[in-house]
């Protein structure tokens, strides 16, 4: 391996505004199409831009969270092509004065922590979306004409696909925190184009970069990079050179397919949208937008290590999503212990909601109800095997452990008087599992225990079981 | 006699007695279109019907909520969208194009109570300065059918001078209001930029468009605009500056004012007769107690490459649109999407046109951008900087509108001089983004002479009064021409 890997990415975050950037049209995901237009999205003759400043937040909410400077004075560029999905033939983005510049984020590979920077955060219109049939037409949907997109260039700071991997992973979580897009790469809310090339390692000015499209997963962008690290390498090696060109990554192969060379680039001339006056953003206004950030992973991460005692590994899976921290955060302020609720919530609820391929908000689950169940298996009013069939209640149709354990009669029978009578019972009629102990099978015991617990629907104390268990048979 | 060569206040007087009825102006409007303007052909289209139901709809209407505007015809330049009318901006390009909504200026009207009676001619998509750019028909210019009524709103002013509607609206990019209003011998108003909401003009060059007023008197040219003024939603340059009554600015009274007269002005390139009638003005207003002083705009030698750098560069970009997809002008003969694009532009647009965009696209390109356009930008900052400057220490300043008089419909090309004359002359007041106004001031062989009072950002009400002074010093407003009138 002679060749330093070099990765910068381009990430396109939909915003969830409840109009587009420029006009009202609805911007939501999922209508019939050509239903959320507006005439200034079909480009139609003498429409105006209007700037939806709640995109304007949110660019700078992510700006601000990414930890760029926001412009002071910023503008929006006609960036000009033509192409169906493109009804004015050009797209109005941000060319030399982006909401945001110079941030970083934090990103952790194998233990070694790292700062990949972030060139600029930039606002600009997504176009249409063109179906190709095979009549020879093609059909123009332009619903998503309009919606707000930020775009996230990072420097060409990332060394290998794993480091592309938790870059995005962790952009995924600050952006969700946020709470400015969905970050779903499945509905397009967030796509990436990776640019590649390597270079000697020692050596100073960068190799003939090929940027990668169509990267529609996590893992699609991290099997991509690496098989184009590995295309070019083969060139490398065998004398070649690369060529400036952009490649499609082939999820059925796993390979990157030429696109096109990019001989000379496209000339977008861009100009200064006379339409859309400067944007001033004074301190006052940056303040009020930085105060909607919610705390952000890393800081949560080092809460729940530092002041709750979680191991580093809890801290990361709760984290991911703001969801799920929120969920512990409000299950803990509720009364639960952290490390239990950390323990449900890494597993029980995790494995339901991958089951049934949910997520929190679409179960009964609450905060409250968790907090509830734990707090009886600590007081010992229910075991672990109860507080199982507690929980499927609570995450299917809600409420509250106490109330669910009263309802359906399954407190955990601690009461000695009672549990020795069904112990002795089960003892008389189980004559040679008694003989089968006091001969060394200590199985015997599991086996008698079971009984207990069948007898009592799983009720019973196991501990408690097994102590008098003992006791009796000890006796005989 | 007609009843379009009445003033608002007039007309105002006639309906209020019962003299007439809207129907009955109405009616008188579109009788003049059929007398004259097979000769002059000012109108692209008539919408007769609509017109008349919306006139007997106001006939029947409540006294009380009648403004000074209430039941007068009004014409409209047809790069401004009418919802449900054909807005061709006088290009094949979208000669079947039917807008879904009105401009705004359009909604203001007829909110005044006015009454569109059509949609008038121009230059394709207001490049021009003739109306002979016209892909449909060339106006005559009714002082002298066998000139050109300038441009490029050129059917806006010959309707009016022409006695066909009193009020039309026509946009001004370089001078297109100011320039045919002088060869035509009517008053054109170009706003201050962002005076007027541009939304539902169809774009040229964005930083530059204003939709302005041409009529027959000063005072309902005032009247005008202070409908169609004020801030919208939907125009994100419109300005949020108060709109005074412009007409309680027509005090008559200029004593004390002092006018700058720029050296530029009056200097290589504009002919004798223009500068006499200028002079001549001058010392009317002089007259009037005004103090004139010769003053210098150094950097409007530039105006004319800034403002073909800028302007179609902006077009380049707002043209773009016209790609045969959704709407306008589809070529027949395209066997695929590449030629979808080519060959509806080539077909659907006329040579001017194209002659612009290949001009702005190159101002634009990569290699071109810095020298061209950046640099066009930085001329048009010290253009404003020479204007802010001698307003510093004069109220107004006063010039002619335009190098010449109306010169004749296909014409030789005018000599480069005066080209650059024209240039100075009005696209340095766009580039400003400043007012100012067309008034006419004298005759040279029976045509009109224009004089141009510019003045400062959103100072329309000064222009007027200016304007409304000299006007009641003098006849020049009197006089009509004489087509197909008879006598009268």
């Amino acid at each position: 391996m002679n060749f330093e890997t070099i990765v910068g990415l381009e990430v396109h975050v939909e915003l969830k505004t409840d109009t587009k950037i420029f006009s009202p049209a609805p911007s939501h995901y999922g209508a019939e199409p050509n239903m959320n237009i507006h005439v200034y999205d079909l480009a139609y003759p003498g429409t105006l831009p209007t700037l939806n400043k709640r995109a304007v937040d949110f660019g700078m909410k992510a700006s601000l969270a990414l930890n760029c400077e926001v412009a002071k004075v910023m503008n929006f560029d006609r960036k000009h092509y033509f192409y169906p999905d493109n009804p004015s033939a050009y797209q109005t983005s941000q060319d030399k004065r982006p909401v945001g510049q110079n941030g970083w984020i934090e990103i952790e590979v194998e233990g070694k922590k790292k700062k990949i920077r972030i060139e600029r955060v930039h606002l600009e219109e997504d176009a249409g979306k063109l179906t190709h049939s095979d009549n020879g037409y093609s059909l123009v949907d332009l619903n998503r004409q309009g919606t707000p997109l930020i775009e996230i260039v990072t420097e060409a700071d990332i060394r290998s696909p794993e480091e592309a991997y938790a870059f995005l992973e962790k952009l995924k979580a600050i952006i969700q925190y946020t709470g400015v897009s969905d970050v779903r790469m499945e509905e397009g809310s967030l796509r990436c184009d990776a640019n590649i090339s390597l270079r000697p390692f020692g050596q100073e000015e960068f190799g003939t970069k090929t940027e990668l499209k169509n990267l529609n997963s996590f893992n699609f962008v991290r099997r991509g990079i690496a098989n184009e690290v590995e295309r070019q390498e083969k060139i490398l090696l065998s004398g070649g050179e690369i060529q400036q060109e952009t490649r499609r990554y082939d999820e059925a192969t796993g390979q990157t397919v030429l696109m096109r060379i990019k001989g000379s680039a496209n000339d977008y001339r861009f100009i200064n949208d006379p339409d859309l006056p400067e944007i001033h953003i004074d301190k006052e206004w940056v303040d009020r937008v930085r105060a909607e950030i919610p705390e952000l992973p890393d800081a949560r991460k080092a809460r729940y290590v530092n002041e709750l005692d979680l191991p580093e590994y809890d801290a990361h899976v709760l984290t991911l999503t703001k969801e799920m921290s929120d969920f512990f955060d409000a299950t803990v302020e509720a009364g639960a212990e952290a490390k239990l609720a950390s323990n449900w919530l890494m597993g029980e609820v995790s494995a339901y909601l991958n089951a049934e391929q949910k997520e929190l908000h679409d179960t009964a689950l609450t905060p409250e109800g968790l907090s509830s169940m734990i707090k009886l298996i600590e007081d010992g009013t229910i075991s672990s095997k109860i507080a199982k069939k507690v929980f499927k209640e609570l995450i299917e149709n809600g409420g509250n452990a106490a109330d669910i354990v009263k309802e359906k009669g399954l407190v955990q029978i601690s009461d000695e008087g009672t549990l020795r009578t069904i112990v002795t019972e089960i003892l008389d009629a189980n004559e040679q599992s008694i003989e089968d102990f006091k001969n060394g099978k200590d199985r015997a015991v599991g086996f008698l225990v079971g009984q207990v617990m069948k007898a009592t629907k799983g009720q019973a104390n196991p501990p408690l079981v097994n102590k008098i268990l003992l006791e009796e048979i000890n006796k005989r | 006699m007609t009843l379009m060569k009445k003033t608002a206040a007039e007309l105002q007087a006639l309906l209020h007695n019962r003299e007439v009825s809207v129907k009955e102006v109405t009616e008188d409007s579109f009788k003049q279109i059929a007398k004259l303007d097979g000769q002059v052909k000012a109108f692209l289209a008539l919408t007769e019907e609509e017109a008349l139901a919306k006139a007997e709809a106001l006939d029947n209407s409540s006294q009380d909520s009648r403004g000074p505007l209430f039941g007068l015809p009004i014409g409209i330049k047809d790069n401004i969208v009418t919802k449900g009318t054909a807005t061709t901006c006088a290009s094949k390009m979208l000669e079947n194009f039917v807008p879904v909504y009105d401009a705004t200026a359009v909604e203001k009207v007829n909110e005044a109570g006015m009454v569109s009676v059509g949609k008038l001619n121009m230059d394709e998509f207001a490049m021009g300065s003739t109306t002979e750019r016209s892909a449909f028909q060339t106006t005559h210019n009714p002082w002298n059918l066998d000139c050109v009524p300038g441009g490029s709103s050129g059917g806006s002013a010959a309707a009016v001078a022409a006695g066909e509607v009193p009020f039309s609206l026509g946009t001004d990019t370089g001078g297109s209001v100011r320039q045919p209003a002088a060869f035509c011998g009517v008053v054109g108003m170009k706003p201050t930029y962002g005076r007027v909401s541009r939304s539902g003009l169809v774009a040229f060059a964005s930083s530059l468009d204003q939709i302005g007023p041409i009529t027959r008197t000063v005072e309902d040219n005032a009247l005008l605009l202070n409908a169609i003024s004020g801030i919208d939603h939907r125009d994100s340059s419109s300005s949020p500056q108060q709109v005074p009554d412009f007409k309680s600015a027509l005090t008559g009274d200029i004593k004390g004012l002092r006018i700058a007269v720029p050296k530029e002005y009056l200097g290589e390139g504009i002919t004798e007769d223009v500068k006499d009638k200028v002079r001549a003005s001058l010392k009317v207003l002089e007259s009037l107690g005004a103090s004139i002083e010769e003053v210098t705009l150094p950097h409007s030698k530039y105006a004319s490459p800034t403002y073909y750098a800028i302007a179609t560069a902006e077009a380049s970009s707002n043209l773009a649109r016209f790609d045969g997809i959704r709407y306008g002008y589809r070529s027949e003969n395209a066997g695929n999407l590449e030629e979808v694009y080519t060959r509806s532009r080539a077909e659907g647009f006329g040579t001017e046109v194209k002659k612009r965009i290949l001009y702005g696209t190159y101002a634009l390109s990569a290699d071109h951008h810095e020298e061209l356009y950046v640099k066009a930008m930085k001329v048009r900052t010290l253009i404003a900087q020479d204007f802010a400057s001698v307003f510093e220490n004069h109220d107004v300043i006063v010039g002619p509108t335009s190098a010449t008089t109306a010169y004749e419909i296909g014409g030789v090309a005018q000599n480069q001089l005066t080209l650059y004359a024209n240039d100075i002359l009005t696209v340095s007041v766009n580039l400003a983004g400043i007012p100012a106004i067309s008034i006419p001031c004298g005759f040279s062989n029976g045509l009109p002479v224009g004089l141009q009072i510019i003045g400062k950002h959103f100072d329309e009400a000064l222009i007027y009064r200016v304007a409304h002074a000299f006007e009641q010093a003098t006849d020049f407003h009197k006089s009509t021409p004489s087509l197909g009138e008879g006598t009268n």
